[in-house]
């Protein structure tokens, strides 16, 4: 019996008068790989923001362990990394600074941040404003941060979005990696993982609404 | 990097100060980069005073008699108009989200986004309203209160703009209903700060009105911080 790190329970999302999905349940469990799939528009950002606790489900609820989310913000947030479309990342400041002050406040590793930033291939860029960097590169900023987390739990809108082959792989390495070690991550793409397929479940909003 | 940055291993939870500071330096940091966002409310706020002595014209007794209200005004409208980027830039590029869901305490990091804003517009005010005092011939007994007024006022301007800030961070066109939001709610520091600078001129005590701006701004410290996370949580919901 695997254990449960997060479980969905009749989640309902309505926007704009939409029913966008209906009485949803699903647990997260230690060692999954959750693809979140549907069309545009189908409420795969809103169901990872409900998950994460940003927004609050019509109705249904999030438990993390035997509590919903809303009650055990501070315990949640330590087991959790969620990466969404935007990086943030402040133009103003530089790879190294934006890398290290978020890790501090999400509470991960601050140790090792040259490695982490090796591992994203912007070693070079480290102190260059982030504004001056591609896309691609300040998606890698925000990226960046798996490598330290010490959080079982990751919820990632599009981590793919803007990069490069190489990263991709790079990426599905560590996704590989983490849930061995016994984390769970529930993410959203387009693409088509290389991962081998039944590695992989898949959650589609499209067949629920 | 020195090697001394490799040695804080694994997690330890930052206390409440090196949060307060970590947010605080990054906003800062952050600020002088964008040096007209500094410099814009106070060239409003001396051009809004320089204009009043060409308008009414250069009669000192009427001026010594409207200073003080005019410098509480124009410090007043100032405010307003660099509140918006207390929260908007971090809430557009996403990383109001990411202090959202921190483990660490929000109304710490909120406290230090205010405190950063409040050096950046609240001071400049504070150093430069000798020289604005003299621009309107203001009596010269009261310029004591109208520092001691600025000094514990303008960071209730901060504290209660934030709350107003973060109810409206997340529409598209805030601005209005900001200052809507929050004009009623500095009615009263303004009624009490140039009271005391009036009666200062006329050399009378002023020591309630102080009290009671002191008492506004206690009361706005330990309350503002958590209307903002509440309020920052429901807005990005």
């Amino acid at each position: 019996m695997p254990t449960s790190l997060l479980r969905a329970h009749q989640l309902t999302c309505i926007r704009e008068n939409r029913i966008l999905f209906d009485e949803l349940d699903f647990d997260v469990n230690a060692g999954d790989l959750i693809q979140i799939e549907g069309a545009n528009g189908t409420g795969k950002t809103s169901l990872l923001r409900i998950l994460a606790g940003l927004s609050l489900p019509y109705e249904g609820d999030v438990l993390y362990g035997q509590s919903s989310i809303t009650a055990c913000r501070d315990e949640y947030y330590q087991d959790l990394t969620f990466i969404g479309h935007l990086a943030g990342v402040k133009g103003e400041l530089s790879a190294l600074q934006n890398l290290s002050f978020s890790l501090s406040i999400q509470g991960d590793r601050t140790d090792n941040i040259d490695q982490a930033i090796d591992n994203v291939d912007l070693t070079g860029f480290e102190n260059a404003n982030a504004a001056h960097l591609s896309a691609g590169q300040n998606r890698r900023i925000a990226l960046a941060r798996l490598w330290q987390s010490t959080s079982k739990i990751w919820i990632l809108d599009e981590p793919f979005t803007a990069i490069d082959k190489s990263g991709v792989a790079a990426l599905e390495q560590l996704f590989i990696d983490h849930t061995a070690q016994g984390g769970a991550i529930i993410f959203t793409s387009h693409q088509e993982l290389l991962i081998a397929n039944q590695q992989v479940i898949h959650i589609n909003l499209e067949d629920n609404s | 990097m020195t090697p001394l940055d490799h040695q804080s291993l694994n997690y330890t939870p930052l206390s409440y100060g090196q949060l307060f500071m970590k947010v605080m330096n990054r906003d800062l940091k952050v600020a002088i980069h964008n040096k007209g966002d500094i410099l814009n409310p106070l060239i409003f706020l001396v051009i809004v005073i320089t204009l009043f002595p060409l308008g009414i014209g250069p009669e000192t007794n009427l001026l010594t008699r409207i200073a003080p209200g005019i410098i509480w005004v124009a410090a007043l409208l100032s405010a307003l108009l660099s509140l918006e980027r207390l929260f908007k830039n971090d809430f557009i590029d996403g990383s109001l989200e990411q202090m959202l869901l921190s483990p660490q305490p929000l109304f710490i990091m909120v406290l230090a986004k205010i405190t950063a804003h409040w050096l950046l517009t609240g001071l400049p005010i504070l150093i430069i309203a000798p020289l604005l005092g003299l621009m309107l011939h203001m009596e010269p007994l009261a310029y004591p209160a109208l520092m001691i007024t600025l000094a514990i006022g303008t960071p209730v301007l901060s504290l209660i703009g934030a709350i107003g800030v973060a109810l409206t961070v997340g529409l598209k066109k805030g601005g209005v209903l900001l200052s809507l939001l929050i004009l009623p709610l500095y009615i009263p520091l303004l009624i009490f700060a140039t009271g005391a600078i009036e009666a200062a001129s006329l050399g009378m005590p002023y020591g309630s009105h102080l009290a009671i701006i002191s008492a506004l701004l206690i009361g706005a410290i330990t309350l503002s911080p958590f209307a903002v996370s509440s309020a920052l949580r429901v807005s990005t919901n």
